[in-house]
């Protein structure tokens, strides 16, 4: 039994099924798509203006991504009604990488904020700094916050907390 | 006591009943549409995150925007006439329909009858379950998203089904603390995705757990929670103090069809399907003629697949008024149908499809017994049967005005005889 069903967390394994392979890591952005359960739900693939994240035979098909398509332009990271897809850029300094997340939590973090980084349980692993903020489509639309994070937390860090919890 | 008459009453303004008043009176059916709440929408109302399905339907809208853009269409159709602070109170043989407006008591007395309205919450028992401060989900959600009032400062979520998922969700971003969402079953019950959502947020999630009492003096001051053994019992040395103020439940719902019963539906307990449900077929018609379901009164299940029922009972009660051509009813009927089957075609619908399963089954052998009483010539005189509605004694009559006026509705052999 994997431990999404029974925690929420993703397995390591389940992570490794939905990363691109090193050499598409080190070219440029990518999205990888946290939604391992066949659920009735489409909008990445409608949302996506590279095709690539593939039509879905069926409503319920788990999204498949074609990274040789990926831009790593975030609009799907915005259009996940689960708030599953991140966009990563390990490419954007020697020692740093960019996480794309969703964030619906107002007020909205501003551009040079520090936070800190969490991990897919929540737990803080490292400081990071806030990149740029593109806000919701109108009427209510899901922001999209972009960090900066350590390069080697890059499969890691998917959560950001803007300040100490008091 | 005014009496309104009208083709179609709808009781139930959420996504179900809605969509079942939209596509009826797309076909020139005059629609009565009673909901208890002053707001059209239901539980969409409440509903901040956004929703999953098709694109091209409405997924990726939050619920209180589709509800906003439902209610609009409904307060622009000429066709229906929305009774809203409207309960209803009693439904009785003669198809009449005794409502509470705001003015006082009225009748209503239509044709047909679609009931969408909607489920309850279950409760819990526990010691300090009667404290303030232990509510359900729904109240939450209407505490903080309706009225803007947060219900507390720290909260223990019991259940992981989506409702417990999405509600955590929801207090975290109104700046509330989830400690813990406790879950019986050894598995989270909600989707993964919303799961993963709030656990990202810090918020454990513990399988296997429940809680084993809630304390205070005045109100909720703490709740006790412990591990479950294979045997359902709380295992001594588990337990662990939580300092919370409020315990949430969001432990399941269960249709709420009161009216059903009173209107003589046959009813069946399919725990699938969230408790009582009336028997009903592919059309969404029940047992009693004329009296149709859609929504979770149906089953519990969640918005999508609500207003896609809802359409067809909409579509069905339209049908059986006249309003819609054959070539029209079977091009949409399919259109609906596809829609449904593709919804529940995932591995999260196989309990729903065979609660629905076990009670197409009992439908059937109802319809049976009924074809057979009905062919006994000791019951009734043959030339009767095969002519006359019913007699009112053991047949209960919906829709009876119109039934009396065709003269042919109450001899076709699939009618089931009711309770």
């Amino acid at each position: 039994m994997s431990t999404l069903v029974t925690t929420g967390v993703p397995s390591a394994q389940d992570i490794a099924g939905v990363t691109p392979p090193e050499e598409r890591r080190a070219r440029g952005p990518y999205a990888t798509i946290e939604c391992f359960q066949p659920i009735p739900c489409d909008p990445c693939h409608h949302s996506c203006r590279f095709g690539a994240i593939q039509e879905f035979e069926d409503i319920n098909d788990i999204p498949k991504m074609d990274w040789s398509k990926c831009t790593g332009c975030a609009l799907c990271v915005a259009a996940c009604p689960g708030l599953a897809i991140f966009v990563v850029d390990e490419t954007y300094s020697e020692t740093e990488c960019l996480i794309a997340m969703p964030y619906e939590f107002v007020p909205l973090p501003e551009k040079g904020q520090p936070v800190k980084l969490t991990d897919r349980a929540g737990i803080v692993v490292a400081d990071g700094i806030v990149q740029r903020v593109v806000a919701g489509r109108k009427p209510a639309g899901t922001p999209v916050v972009w960090v900066s994070a350590p390069k080697r937390l890059a499969t890691v860090v998917r959560g950001f907390i803007l300040r100490k919890e008091g | 006591m005014s009496v309104r008459t009208t083709e179609l009453v709808i009781i139930g303004a959420g996504p179900a009943g809605i969509c079942a008043a939209l596509e009826a009176a797309s076909h020139g059916v005059k629609t009565t549409l009673v909901d208890r709440g002053e707001e059209l929408g239901g539980q969409l109302i409440k509903q901040t995150h956004k929703f999953f399905g098709w694109h091209k339907k409405s997924a990726g809208t939050r619920g209180v925007l589709i509800a906003k853009k439902l209610a609009g269409e409904v307060l622009n159709n000429e066709n229906i006439t929305l009774l809203n602070s409207t309960e209803a109170l009693g439904y009785y043989d003669d198809g009449t329909l005794l409502v509470e407006t705001p003015r006082g008591i009225d009748r209503v007395l239509g044709d047909r009858l679609i009931v969408a309205t909607g489920a309850s919450e279950r409760m819990l028992l526990f010691p300090g379950n009667d404290l303030p401060g232990v509510y359900g989900a729904g109240a939450v959600q209407t505490l903080m998203n309706v009225h803007g009032v947060r219900p507390g400062d720290s909260v223990l979520m019991i259940g992981s089904g989506n409702i417990g998922l999405i509600v955590s969700y929801q207090l975290l971003q109104a700046g509330v603390r989830v400690a813990a969402v406790v879950e019986a079953m050894p598995t989270i019950g909600g989707y993964a995705v919303h799961a993963s959502k709030i656990r990202r947020l810090g918020v454990p999630i513990m399988t296997r757990h429940t809680i084993k009492e809630a304390y205070g003096k005045e109100q909720v001051e703490g709740a006790v929670i412990w591990e479950l053994d294979e045997n359902w019992n709380g295992i001594p040395g588990t337990e662990k103090d939580l300092e919370v103020d409020v315990v949430c439940l969001a432990i399941g719902l269960t249709p709420l069809a009161e009216l059903l019963w009173q209107c003589g539906a046959e009813m069946a307990y399919i725990p699938e399907l969230g408790g009582f449900v009336p028997l009903y077929d592919e059309t969404m018609e029940t047992t009693r003629k004329g009296v149709f379901v859609a929504g979770d009164v149906a089953g519990i299940e969640e918005a999508s697949t609500a207003m896609a029922a809802g359409r067809m009972a909409g579509l069905s009660a339209a049908r059986s008024l006249g309003k819609v051509s054959d070539l029209d009813y079977s091009r949409l009927r399919n259109e609906i149908a596809g829609e449904l089957e593709g919804l529940r075609s995932g591995p999260a619908s196989a309990k729903i499809l065979s609660g629905i399963a076990k009670m197409r089954a009992m439908l059937q052998s109802v319809k049976e017994a009924a074809a057979v009483s009905e062919a006994e010539p000791a019951n009734r005189p043959a030339k009767q049967a095969a002519s006359e509605p019913t007699d009112a004694g053991d047949l209960p009559k919906a829709g009876a005005r119109d039934s009396e006026a065709q003269g042919n509705n109450g001899s076709k052999s699939e009618e089931a005889v009711g309770a």
